[in-house]
């Protein structure tokens, strides 16, 4: 037996894939895709655009403006894929890592930056987007996502719910018993799995001993696994999937087969629990590469395509650092604005306390 | 106009950095974004991108320096005009009373009431209050701020308004110092000053301290280091001095480490070394072959690889070789599996990253292997993760000219194996005197763990295979 370094590169046949690693177009009788060129068009220029404002959220952290950020590095197709099979009437509840999804839910990546920051306690309207708000608690926002999906379900409205989280997530019982209450209920509700190999330092094989995808035959819905770095792939699967819960046919499990290039956080330093030789294995299995492959070889685009989304990246990321740096900061009062929906006679009574041992002191 | 980039805290709660090298030099051209110095914090070593275009004005700080969060450490002339200051929460970190009214981080220190008198000390604060200058402690959130920490005032007569009385103005206690008080039982210190001192052997709880609260601060422990030894420890020296005759060097990064390192391992593992000279004319002949052969026509095959391939067929023969020393636990771990050390050389200092599951690999992966590991550590790529849990450590001195040495063990391994140089020697073969490629094996292994005549017969098989390679399969 050969041992592999890339911590399961050697990937299981169940995996899908219609777009391999070198841009190859590859078929699957299950789930295939028309993609028309300018769509596939549209898929790399989300791709690249994501992966910039990615960037530049890491550098203003290390530039002081951001407390913390969480890179999406690597996992670009799988956000991007998911995103794009998404309906208007969908709803998406993220972890803390799906840049990729709030732009695809029309986020303004600024208020994504807001958290960081520390200048605001969520950042947009979850109803305007369809898109919750991040939840740093890992797995807990799988079982608002099943409670919506069950709402959505009695109002019998043509929708689907699609919850995120990670590897690590599915060791968590809120993980366990959202599969559950979603297989019960016949949830309308796609589980979408970002396999990417590594729950901060934890790899995979201490968290499972079988692949993450398997488990939701234990509970009794269908379980797919998807090449994550395939955005093809992953937009046909979630499609489907999507499709399968709005006609009633209940959960389904996608586990997107992917890897964080990144570290964990801007906190976290991979290179004291990562070889090198994993991370140089899954760059050669690129994301926005094998998409720019298959343009290019199909002729589908020339280099003044790339060249203006190269440019457009660029303008964004400009654009996202000024307006970054130009958010304004809450007022100390603000606190006290959204604690409850309705006046409250006890809020106001402190926000008066407040506000007048503020005037206590002398003006600068 | 000039900037001043301060160092920010990259890892919610961070204190400090190390300069560990810079990127650009004074009158470089500069871009949003660009990498211009690398640094090492408690957590990790990251690179820092500039956040504006233009030229540098000056380096603030010096590789090998230590540096407070928030301190200025490049100046940047950028073309904009005007004088606002460089904002961000880095800054603030340094002067929260300089910031624009309504920060977050400046109203922190206002929801402090003001201490009553000089000497009294602050609610729910055991202790005098801090030395001015010194750092002011926090218990969690984004940096610590150095210097004084700057109040606004508060009004003339606050508690004649009803609103100010609904504030909290608990009375103050006073306690005494705690450092005052003699047969104090715990010792108050910070866990990277605990450390210092046990760097420096300081016992902590012969000192008294000088921080707040009779926190013990680095600078007693510096201090008591320096009486103690009249000669200035180097851990203090950052930068290489040139005097005269004699030049200074800071111990640091990889010289610190492999010091570190072979210190415990000489002082713990006590140690034997044998040695054998082994003819291995077969050995470069099959080197030769194996060259020729498709498999190998992408890797380098070197004596190297066949030297590695006999001590993985050897290390299955004696598995005691491959194990290790639990102290604590009092045992003995036996490992099933081979992380293959090679030491090497490189520009920073002796490496040794490992070859991960090494005795699983077919002979061309474990060459392609071995050559990535070599060219990985000569450009000084190697991570953390590629030198940690080895587990048998090969050193090839052979490539210095020299035929052997006594090597010392990587700490936690049983043994290791030192590969000389391979030479035309005089020979007797078959009773007649010949000229044959000749090597020295030198093993040094723990002898806690291996008994001399385990690592004889580790040894006289490696010995063996590389006589013959043939075997390598009969043995495999």
């Amino acid at each position: 037996m050969t041992a592999d370094a890339s911590r399961g590169a050697a990937a299981p046949p169940e995996l899908v894939q219609l777009l391999t690693p070198e841009g190859e177009r590859v078929e699957h009788p299950d789930y295939d895709i028309d993609l028309k060129p300018e769509e596939v068009r549209s898929l790399y220029r989300d791709l690249v655009l994501v992966r910039r404002i990615d960037l530049e959220a890491v550098a203003l952290q290390r530039q002081g403006e951001l407390g913390i950020w969480a890179s999406l590095l690597g996992q670009e197709a799988a956000q991007i894929g998911s995103g794009r099979a998404l309906t208007d009437a969908d709803m998406a509840f993220p972890t803390y890592r799906e840049h990729g999804v709030a732009w695809c839910r029309d986020v303004d990546p600024v208020k994504l930056l807001g958290l960081f920051r520390g200048v605001n306690h969520g950042g947009w309207d979850p109803k305007e987007h369809n898109f919750h708000l991040y939840t740093i608690v890992i797995g807990s926002q799988t079982l608002h996502a099943v409670g919506y999906a069950m709402g959505v379900q009695r109002d019998d409205a043509p929708s689907a719910t699609i919850a995120y989280f990670g590897d690590g997530a599915t060791s968590q019982g809120d993980v366990n018993e959202s599969f559950i209450w979603a297989s019960v209920f016949n949830a309308p509700i796609v589980f979408f799995c970002q396999n990417n190999q590594w729950a901060i330092s934890e790899p995979l094989e201490k968290q499972t001993r079988i692949p993450l995808y398997r488990r939701a035959s234990g509970f009794g819905f269908p379980g797919i696994r998807v090449d994550g770095n395939d955005v093809f792939a992953c937009l046909a699967v979630t499609r489907q999937a999507l499709k399968n819960a709005r006609e009633g046919q209940g959960p389904t499990l996608i586990e997107a087969y992917t890897y964080r290039m990144g570290a964990h956080t801007t906190t976290d330093d991979p290179t004291r629990y990562r070889v090198a030789s994993e991370l140089e294995a899954w760059k050669l299995k690129d994301p926005i590469e094998r998409v720019k492959s298959y343009l290019f070889k199909n002729e589908l685009a020339d280099q003044a395509f790339f060249d203006s989304v190269e440019a457009e990246a660029d303008q964004l990321g400009a654009d996202l650092r000024r307006r970054c740096l130009a958010m304004p900061d809450p007022g100390p009062l603000d606190i006290f604005d959204h604690v409850y929906a309705e006046p409250h006679p006890l809020i106001d009574e402190e926000r008066a306390q407040f506000a007048a041992y503020l005037e206590g002191f002398e003006q600068r | 106009m000039r900037r001043e980039f301060k160092l920010p805290d990259v890892g919610e709660g961070l204190t400090e950095a190390e300069i560990v090298r810079w990127h650009v030099k004074e009158g470089d051209a500069v871009k949003v974004n660009q990498i211009v110095v690398e640094i090492e914090t408690a957590k990790s070593i990251v690179e820092l991108p500039i956040p504006w275009d233009g030229v540098v004005a000056g380096l603030m700080a010096e590789a090998g320096q230590t540096v407070d969060v928030g301190v200025a450490i490049i100046a940047v002339d950028t073309a904009e005009e005007g004088g606002a200051p460089a904002q961000g929460p880095a800054g603030q970190a340094a002067s929260g009373a300089d910031e624009a009214p309504g920060r977050g981080e400046a109203l922190a220190d206002d929801m402090v009431p003001r201490p009553p008198a000089e000497g009294a000390v602050e609610p729910g604060v055991h202790g005098s209050p801090a030395p001015k200058e010194e750092r002011q402690a926090v218990l969690v959130g984004y940096g610590v701020k150095t210097g004084a920490t700057k109040r606004r005032p508060r009004k003339s007569s606050p508690a004649t308004t009803p609103a100010a009385q609904a504030a909290p103005t608990r009375p103050p206690v006073v306690l005494p110092a705690p450092a005052a008080t003699p047969g104090r039982v715990a010792v108050l210190a910070k866990p990277p000053v605990r450390k210092l001192a046990r760097d420096l052997g300081v016992d902590l709880t012969t000192l008294t301290g000088s921080g707040p609260q009779g926190t013990i601060t680095r600078d007693d422990v510096h201090a008591a280091a320096r009486s103690s030894q009249p000669a200035a420890p180097a851990g203090e020296r950052a930068t290489t001095r040139t005097a005269g005759r004699e030049e200074r060097i800071p111990i640091k990064g990889v010289r610190k480490m492999t010091a570190q390192a072979m210190v415990a391992s000489a002082f713990t593992a006590p140690h034997v070394t044998e040695f054998l000279q082994v003819d291995v004319t077969e050995t470069m002949a099959a080197v030769r072959r194996l060259r020729e052969l498709p498999d190998f026509a992408e890797v380098k095959v070197s004596p190297l690889l066949l030297v590695a391939k006999a001590v993985l067929v050897a290390a299955r023969r004696h598995p005691m070789i491959n194990s290790a020393w639990d102290e604590q636990a009092q045992e003995i771990v036996v490992k099933h599996y081979v992380n293959l050390g090679i030491a090497a050389a490189t520009p920073r200092g002796l490496v040794v990253p490992n070859v991960k599951d090494a005795h699983e690999l077919p002979l061309p992966e474990l060459a392609r292997r071995l050559t990535e590991l070599a060219e990985t550590a000569r450009a000084g790529r190697a991570q953390p993760a590629d030198m940690a849990g080895g587990t048998f450590t090969i050193t090839n001195v052979g490539v210095f000219g020299v035929d052997a040495g006594t090597p010392i063990l990587n700490p936690g391994e049983a043994a290791i194996l030192a590969f000389g140089q391979v030479r035309d020697m005089p020979w007797v073969v078959d009773g007649e005197l010949a000229v044959r490629k000749v090597t020295t094996l030198a093993l040094s292994f723990d002898h806690r763990i291996v008994d001399g005549e385990q690592g004889s017969l580790f040894l006289r098989d490696v010995g063996a295979m590389l006589e013959d390679p043939l075997r390598m399969l009969a043995w495999n």
